[in-house]
């Protein structure tokens, strides 16, 4: 740092957020028929905290047998549950939605201990928003066909739902509550990597007397989920996850006639204009890469900027990104947490590196990182080419990718110019001219100055290879009813 | 020698506007008539044109595409009697043209809104064409199995690449010359005669497509379709193909959908 101007360093004592009040079983069953039980063919692993290293709990697997009996107690169930009233069904989404809000410190700590992600995002982001789906959900109930132009509707009967594991208990409140308010029965599978608010939320389906076998969570790997699809007697398969994963559902239910909604990957464009607020621009760009990690479908990771403002916005965000602070999850100071396994840790670093052997121009900040965990420090790439790996596939981590752009017509051509088309974002101070690019951005969702909100009435889903299928709002109920 | 001899039609593919030979220079006959046999090639082409035809169509106002699929179903009313088909199909394909000229204005209330968010910001979700749309149609109703799924892709602002019944490929390239005469821009609709099993899988694959529309009734096709269409992340419908106005408009909503996505923006309020 050069110059006159005095250096401010601002030290921060750590803020960790006590996990005593969390009441963690050693071990969890498969949630099926309203009751935890051991799995019949699965196996017992360990879940992991990304940034320790150490066991959490111990959890089962599903085996294929488990499976069956997940998607049989669903069966059984769907007829007297698509039987209550509207209001009634509506009724138990409301209990699940005060259950999850009076359980939210512990479901936000577990979220960070299982998971990685810093808690000020579980506690703020994650599990006010799972509450606030279910909430949604619940009024929609007794409603359903407003949201579909007043047609007469059914449910579709037994949804298999597969998430990720960089929104775990979000994500599971997407799936579940628009199936259940529809009269749907559901069987959840979380990702290997972050089963237990899943698990949390299978104790929460008790406490709120949810009618067995109406919700059953069978955590696995991507076998099981594999079997989960190819079960006989589904009629919906829901999954976010990538777009590999996505194609490979889509094939296996080729010919089948089950119904199937796809929330996939992304390489979203987050554009910034000359005429931006440049310092909120790059608040914004911090939070489109660096919230949760990168971890995230939805994720600015390919970053344009306006040639003319382009040394300039990167050093501001250079100078921003030295002042995060990463490490510990469950720290309230915390920005970035830990990478949410070794595995993606690698996939990482396999991208990183094949950016810096394509010729991009990598900066990664000098942060001290913990020992033992999983950590990659915030990241960026300029002299990036449109071709580059890191301007073409998900990283899926705290690395942004920057490229520039001279006219609108550069910007919306180099913004569409991907397989993806999930999410983007806008900086601009001039009105018209947001309304124009945001409607000529082939992407599900474009924020305008903002980047990464998200909210129980507002539809998210991709164009293209980011998948299809809405979730959220009304449009978030026609993946799960069929028009009588 | 007596009378006029009359002047007979040469059937051609409808592609980019223009009407043309199969590249390949093959032909099948039917009902008398040589009909030229698409091929691979055709596709591609047809895929292009539908793709290059797809942001100007889409960037029409919801007045103009209405007005125009309006003008569509006046021309079929006009050349009524030039189809080779039977007249309740034929007024039900206009009619049908007639509902969804009506709904290219009110997709976008029925189907989108504002966003109560909970935070200061206008979100809304609106819907927009997906983009490309292939049209798989089926044998039978050849003329209004075909316009019941081209009609709701249009009026959502897509363009279309159908691929005619085998069996009875006249009517939708009869077709094709109402759709020349109503103002509907080159390349927003392409129509391609051929057999089904060779097509088909061609236009499934086509990574440019964005969406499929199964009327083909053929099970082992329809996988393959789905098949072929995972490869690309393509939206798939199937569907047996409406036999009367009736049926083509009992859920339109549903053919709608298929074709379309849905964007949400948020814009902040205040500062």
């Amino acid at each position: 740092m050069t110059g006159t101007r005095t250096q401010v360093v601002w030290d921060y004592a750590p803020a960790p957020e006590s996990p005593d009040h969390v009441r963690l079983r050693d071990s969890y069953g498969l949630f099926i028929g309203g009751e935890f039980r051991d799995p019949v063919d699965g196996e017992r692993v360990p879940t992991i905290n990304p940034a320790t290293e150490e066991s959490v709990a111990e959890i089962a697997f599903a085996g294929p047998q488990d499976v069956r009996a997940a998607v049989e107690a669903a069966r059984a169930a769907q007829p007297r549950w698509a039987g209550l009233s509207g209001l009634e069904r509506g009724k138990y989404l409301f209990r699940v939605a005060r259950l999850i809000q009076e359980r939210a410190r512990e479901l936000a700590v577990v979220e960070s201990m299982d998971g990685g992600k810093p808690v000020r995002e579980s506690r703020d982001v994650d599990v006010p928003l799972a509450a606030a789906h279910f909430f949604h959900y619940a009024g929609w109930a007794d409603k359903l066909s407003y949201g579909v132009g007043g047609r007469e509707v059914a449910p579709l009967g037994v949804a298999a739902q597969i998430v990720p594991w960089n929104f775990p208990l979000l994500m599971a409140a997407w799936k579940l509550a628009p199936a259940l308010a529809c009269g749907n029965t559901a069987v959840l599978k979380p990702a290997e990597t972050t089963p237990l608010t899943a698990l949390l939320l299978a104790e929460i389906c008790q406490e709120a007397e949810l009618p067995e076998g109406v919700v059953s969570i069978i955590p696995g790997d991507g076998s099981t989920g594999a079997t989960l699809v190819r079960d006989p007697d589904i009629d919906k398969v829901a999954f976010t996850g990538s777009t590999s994963v996505g194609k490979d559902i889509q094939a296996a239910l080729a010919g089948r006639g089950v119904s199937l909604t796809l929330e996939l990957g992304g390489k979203s464009a987050n554009v910034v204009f000359e005429d931006a607020a440049l310092d909120q621009a790059v608040e914004g760009i911090v939070n489109g890469i660096f919230f949760n990690q990168g971890h995230v479908c939805c994720a600015g990771s390919r970053l344009l900027i306006q040639e003319s403002v382009a040394d300039v916005v990167v050093g501001k965000l250079w100078e921003r990104m030295g002042r995060l602070r990463v490490g510990d999850p469950l720290d309230k100071n915390t920005d970035v947490g830990a990478i949410n396994s070794r595995e993606q840790l690698e996939r990482i670093e396999e991208l990183v590196d094949a950016g810096e052997g394509e010729g991009a121009q990598r900066r990664t900040v000098a942060c001290e990182l913990p020992d033992r965990g999983f950590w990659y420090a915030p990241t960026i790439f300029t002299e990036v080419a449109p071709a580059h790996r890191i301007a073409v596939e998900e990283i899926f981590g705290p690395v942004v990718s920057v490229l520039t752009f001279r006219t609108q017509a550069e910007a919306i051509d180099k913004a569409n110019n991907s397989a993806y088309g999930l999410a983007a974002g806008i900086w601009t101070d001039k009105g018209a001219k947001a309304f124009e690019v945001a409607s000529a951005l082939q992407a599900g969702v474009v924020w305008q100055n903002t980047y990464n909100h998200f909210d129980p009435s507002a539809a998210f889903g991709g164009y293209k290879e980011s998948g299809f299928g809405r979730e959220g709002g009304p449009a978030g109920l026609r993946p799960y009813l069929r028009i009588a | 020698m007596t009378g006029r001899l009359p002047v007979r039609k040469t059937y051609k593919l409808y592609v980019g506007g223009a009407f043309v030979r199969s590249e390949s220079g093959r032909y099948d006959g039917s009902r008398g008539f040589n009909v030229p046999r698409g091929s691979r090639k055709d596709v591609r082409d047809a895929v292009k044109a539908a793709r290059s035809a797809s942001g100007p169509w889409a960037a029409r106002t919801a007045y103009n595409r209405g007005q125009i699929l309006y003008r569509c179903a006046e021309a079929l009313e006009s050349r009524a009697v030039d189809f080779a088909v039977d007249r309740p199909e034929i007024d039900a394909s206009i009619d049908v043209l007639v509902h969804y000229a009506g709904w290219t204005d009110k997709l976008q209330p029925v189907m989108g809104g504002i966003n109560p968010v909970a935070a200061p910001f206008l979100s809304f979700s609106l819907p927009e064409p997906t983009g490309v749309v292939g049209v798989v149609a089926p044998d039978s109703p050849a003329l209004l199995g075909l316009v019941a799924e081209l009609a709701p892709a249009l009026a959502a602002g897509n363009t279309a690449v159908c691929l005619l019944s085998g069996d009875h490929p006249l009517p939708g390239l009869d077709l094709a010359e109402v759709l020349g005469i109503a103002d509907v821009p080159g390349g927003v609709v392409n129509l391609l005669s051929g057999r089904r099993a060779e097509l088909a899988p061609v236009l499934a694959a086509h990574h440019a497509l964005n969406a499929i529309v199964d009327v083909s009734e053929d099970a082992a096709l329809g996988a393959e379709i789905d098949r072929l269409a995972s490869e690309s992340v393509t939206r798939v419908r199937h569907s047996g193909p409406a036999t009367s106005y009736d049926e083509a408009v009992r859920d339109p909503l549903s053919r709608l959908e298929a074709v379309t996505e849905l964007k949400t923006a948020w814009h902040p309020v205040g500062a």
